[in-house]
């Protein structure tokens, strides 16, 4: 289909910005009468804060007041081990006890010092099979777990069960979680090669560039806060809750944040911004909080680790006949996130296993705060699986990319625990095309050649995960000018979602682009609902509000110029600056006319009446202070049907240093299956930062927590090491199966998590290919263990632990 | 300390660097006092992108909190204030040089480029910036603009660098959106553009 925006580069608004530093992240602002904020934080990794005696802090000249747990939880803190604004029951290193606000961040850390805190060590857990065992310390006051619902629980193995699981075998305990599809058994039986492992993937932290910083003030008892997130609209209401005022007096502003890769989606994920807002209550000043990068280490959230053990059958033509997972998931010390329930998921969808079991148990730790980070759960396993899938087909016979087909989800398939059907489904196109552009044929035979120390292998990996919602709404006004403004609450973290779902609302109208506004930024920019941006999901269900919006704007122009120039609705057309009949195209109006008579009309042509009735409290609020402004399309997205998956293969080779364990990234291709593309500038970043976010998960970064004191050893950025220029290759192919999906208006879905996974995947796979079939499974592989592998010493060397039981 | 420095001079110093009048040292600068022995003067000149800007410099100051926080030139960022990521990258006598890392007493003699400097007066993008928006480099923007000053020192250095030159020369700065690909197709850009 020809578009005039979808599938075109275009230069997003803030892009000028952001090369010129123009554009102002949240520690960028200031306030007159402005004063600081620092943090106390936990020196121990599970304690009870028994006494505060700031009495002398507070004497000081320059400092304004503190803020603790008690005045933000005046009835007690939340049962449930979630991320709290202050605390007095840490569960980790680092974790806010209180803020202390002064003139200038000096004096703050000069009073901090003058702060006499009791705390009472409490015993402490950096590995959830440390917990499970009988006697092992329960990372909160409650237990080693919380079970919705229900509250904290304490879960314990047999010593002969942890013992068992730590030598290798199927776990026997009984589950917290578990589903299964098809007859494992006899997928089992028909199978004519079976691989059984256990394994481990190690977590870290999410290390966004920016911190999270926030800033504050309350003016004519509204709260304005200057803060982080990667959803706009989506985190305001839960945060104006954690600050405590009403929907309506809560404006909170971010223009632009430095990363968020997961853990800035959700308030709940970032309630350190209510810090400022409640200390600025409470003092009457604007209050800027600088979070530090050992605070955004701490806070600022981690993958989950996964340990686990694996059951894999496959029949001699290559099908995957039956999957048996069961993982103990690392929740940290402040709850979790869904990651073997993802990677579950993302196993059945990927390889399309006849029959499978899944179970899970989540077992906290007195470690960093876990949850959702880029392809949660889902990435993890893809680097496990794929080294298997490598060595099912050496064992069967079968060609690598031969059993990836073989096993590809296409359409009509289903997948996951409802087994759901997929939107659609074109994994089989992106393998060959992903072949074809890195030259599989012609290369794949240079696999395991040697030249001096050095080896080459090869690695095709894929990545998935479910990337589309919808049940939100949108808002677009034509203003009297003729111009189109387009409210959306995305958000913006960096992929340009925010713009180029925009477009599709400029698409239906026909617009040229300049003559449209993206209206974001801040909520008292009065946008529309949308959903968290995460999950990949915000080209998909973003561009069908967008869409629906402007379809509703384009149905009032179209009453409008029947109303006045005669004829039905249907007899009118549209060219991108006038609405003219078809038949005739002297008559019509401009988009201006059109606006301004609409405003004569009101009632629903302005927002003022027959409102959709499904729209969300944010978009109500939003609808109600625009009502009368412009000509609106406002529009209410009913739920869609299915999985809309986002597909993405990389293909890669590397050449190891068998002397030194070092390998180089000699070509890579990162190919996305992702519906329509929108922006393929966009798409191109994705597929390229997700490649270095592989590397990462694959080869470098990782958690490390001193075993004596809890305390972390990894808060840099060298420390937990993130891929750098060096890390990468020189350049990362991209490109794109490009095939519409039937539940998008203008075809798409999102990308973000799965372009990640498909290289975690390959690059697994290829080192284990250089290393002969080698399977470390375990993410990452790092230097250490491939030379500890190659002097054959692995299974003594537990220098680097990942903090589980594997080393 | 400056002995031409009258009351009125410093005060139109003060305002134009925008520098907040709190310190006692600026109270003995301002008062042609004799500050304290043993002390280190702190009301300072310093050039930045082309000006000299008057501001009042505590001993231990960082060339970064100097820029951000007393001369409002917010574009240079903090990604982690201790010389790991390179947000806060500018240029120093044409060096890319972490202001969190530099002592701003001790550059005080130097030239002192930021992201702000430049652009040109009728608004044209420089070449780097110019690049990177046509190669759309950015993802999130915290680290561009270390990135931005990293890849004009680069060019200054080496104006027509090989893919591998330009590599290592970007090799200081993190991105964490993982965007590295889009920032050497940018210098690449920026070196064709010149």
């Amino acid at each position: 289909m020809a578009y005039m925006h979808i599938g075109k580069d275009f230069v997003p608004p803030d892009v000028v910005g952001k090369v010129t530093g123009r554009i102002k992240y949240s520690e960028d602002y200031s306030r007159e009468g402005m004063v600081y904020a620092r943090l106390l934080t936990s020196p121990v990794p599970h304690g009870r804060v028994v006494n505060i005696d700031a009495a002398e802090a507070l004497a000081m000249d320059g400092v304004f007041g503190i803020l603790t747990a008690d005045d933000v939880y005046p009835d007690g803190e939340p049962q449930s081990p979630g991320l709290k604004v202050l605390t007095n029951e840490p569960t980790l290193v680092g974790e806010p006890i209180l803020a202390i606000a002064a003139i200038d961040e000096k004096t703050a850390e000069t009073a901090m010092a003058k702060i006499s805190l009791t705390i009472e060590r409490l015993p402490f857990v950096l590995d959830p099979l440390d917990s499970l065992e009988a006697g092992g310390a329960d990372a909160y006051t409650g237990g080693n777990t919380f079970v919705f619902r229900e509250g904290f629980a304490q879960e314990k193995w047999t010593t002969d069960q942890v013992a068992s699981f730590r030598s290798g075998n199927e776990p026997t305990a009984e589950a917290q979680q578990s589903w299964a599809y098809g007859d494992l058994e006899a997928g089992f039986a028909s199978s004519d090669f079976i691989h059984e492992t256990v394994f481990s993937t190690a977590g870290y932290p999410h290390m966004s560039m920016e911190p999270r910083s926030a800033m504050a003030y309350w003016e004519n008892g509204k709260c304005y806060l200057h803060g982080t997130s990667q959803s706009l609209s989506a985190i305001a209401e839960e945060m104006a809750g954690i600050v405590g005022v009403p929907l309506e007096d809560f404006v909170f502003i971010n223009e632009a944040t430095g990363g968020g890769f997961g853990q800035r989606a959700r308030a709940g994920s970032i309630p350190s911004m209510a810090i400022p807002a409640k200390l600025s209550q409470k003092i009457n000043r604007p209050v800027m909080m600088r979070v530090t990068r050992e605070e955004e280490f701490t806070i600022g959230g981690a993958r989950q680790g996964l340990q686990g053990w694996i059951k894999v059958g496959f029949r001699a033509n290559g099908t995957m006949a039956a999957m048996d997972l069961y993982c103990i998931s690392d929740n940290g010390g402040k709850g979790g996130g869904g990651d073997a329930n993802s990677a579950a998921a993302g196993v059945s969808a990927l390889y399309q296993t006849e029959a499978m079991r899944f179970r899970n148990s989540s077992i906290g730790t007195n470690t960093g705060h876990r949850g959702a980070q880029r392809g949660p759960g889902e990435n993890q396993i893809m680097a496990i699986m794929a080294p298997i899938m490598d060595k099912a087909a050496e064992q069967l016979g079968v060609d690598r990319l031969e059993i990836r087909k073989l096993n590809a989800a296409q359409n009509g398939d289903v997948s996951g625990q409802r087994s759901e059907p997929f939107t659609s489904a074109y994994m089989p196109e992106a393998l060959e095309l992903a072949a074809k552009q890195f030259g599989w044929e012609e290369k794949k035979g240079r696999a395991r050649q040697t030249n001096g120390s050095k080896v080459r292998g090869f690695g095709i990996g894929q990545g998935y995960h479910n990337a589309g919602r919808s049940g939100m709404d949108g808002i677009i006004r034509l203003m009297p000018s003729g111009r189109l403004q387009i409210h959306n609450g995305v958000g913006n973290l960096g992929t340009y979602s925010y713009a180029s779902t925009s477009r599709a609302a400029a698409e239906v109208l026909k617009m040229p682009w300049e003559n449209c506004d993206v209206i974001t930024g801040r909520t008292d920019r009065h946008l529309p609902i949308t959903s968290p941006q995460d999950g990949s999901n915000s080209i998909f269900t973003n561009t069908r509000t967008c869409y629906g919006a402007a379809q509703d704007l384009l149905g009032k122009m179209k009453e409008i110029a029947a109303m006045d120039l005669g004829g039905n609705p249907a007899d009118y057309d549209i060219d991108g600056a006038r609405i003219h009949q078809i038949a005739d195209n002297t008559v019509g109006m401009s988009y201006a006319e059109v606006a301004q008579r609409g405003m004569e009309l009101g009632g629903k042509y302005t927002g003022e009446a027959e409102l959709p009735e499904e729209l969300n409290t944010l978009t109500q609020l939003s609808v109600s202070r625009l009502a009368g402004s412009a000509l609106m399309g406002i529009y209410h997205d009913p739920r869609h049907n299915n999985n809309p998956p986002g597909f993405a293969v990389c293909l890669t080779e590397i050449e190891l240093d068998k002397e030194t364990g070092k390998f180089q990234i000699l070509d890579m291709v990162n190919i996305a299956e992702c519906g329509t593309v929108v922006h393929p500038q966009g798409l191109a970043n994705q597929l390229r930062g997700g490649a270095v976010w592989g590397i990462g998960l694959s080869a470098l970064e990782r958690h490390l927590y001193d075993p004596q004191n809890g305390l972390p050893a990894s808060s840099g950025f060298w420390q937990s090491k993130i891929p750098t220029y060096l890390d990468t290759p020189l350049n990362i192919g991209t490109g794109w199966v490009d095939l519409p999906d039937p539940e998008n208006p203008v075809g798409a879905r999102g990308i973000g998590e799965p372009s990640m996974g498909s290289v975690s995947a390959a690059l697994n796979a290829a080192i284990s290919d250089a290393l002969g079939g080698h399977l470390f499974d375990a993410a990452p592989v790092t230097t250490d263990m491939i030379i500890n592998h190659l002097a054959d010493v692995s299974s003594k060397a537990v220098p680097l632990a990942q903090n589980n039981f594997r080393g | 300390m400056n002995p031409k420095l009258t009351r009125r001079r410093f005060i139109k110093g003060v305002i134009a660097s925008g520098a907040a009048v709190t310190s006692t040292s600026i109270w003995y600068a301002a008062n042609g006092a004799e500050r304290p022995a043993g002390s280190v003067e702190r009301l300072i000149r310093i050039n930045v992108n082309g000006q000299m800007r008057s501001v009042d410099v505590a001993p231990q100051e960082t060339l970064a909190s100097t820029l951000r926080y007393k001369l409002g030139l917010t574009g240079t960022k903090l990604g982690c204030n201790r010389g790991e990521c390179g947000a806060c990258t500018v240029l120093v006598d044409d060096t890319p040089s972490y202001a969190c890392s530099v002592l701003t007493h001790s550059v005080k003699s130097m030239r002192i480029e930021t992201v702000e400097g430049l652009q040109s007066a009728n608004g044209d993008l420089h070449p780097v910036q110019q690049a990177f928006v046509e190669e759309l480099s950015p993802q999130c923007g915290y680290c561009t603009p270390g990135q931005v000053m990293a890849a004009v020192g680069l060019l200054r250095a080496n104006p027509n660098p090989t893919r591998e030159e330009a590599q290592q020369g970007m090799a200081g700065n993190i991105c964490r959106c993982g965007s590295y690909d889009s920032y050497l197709n940018g210098v690449m850009r920026a070196a064709q553009i010149g």
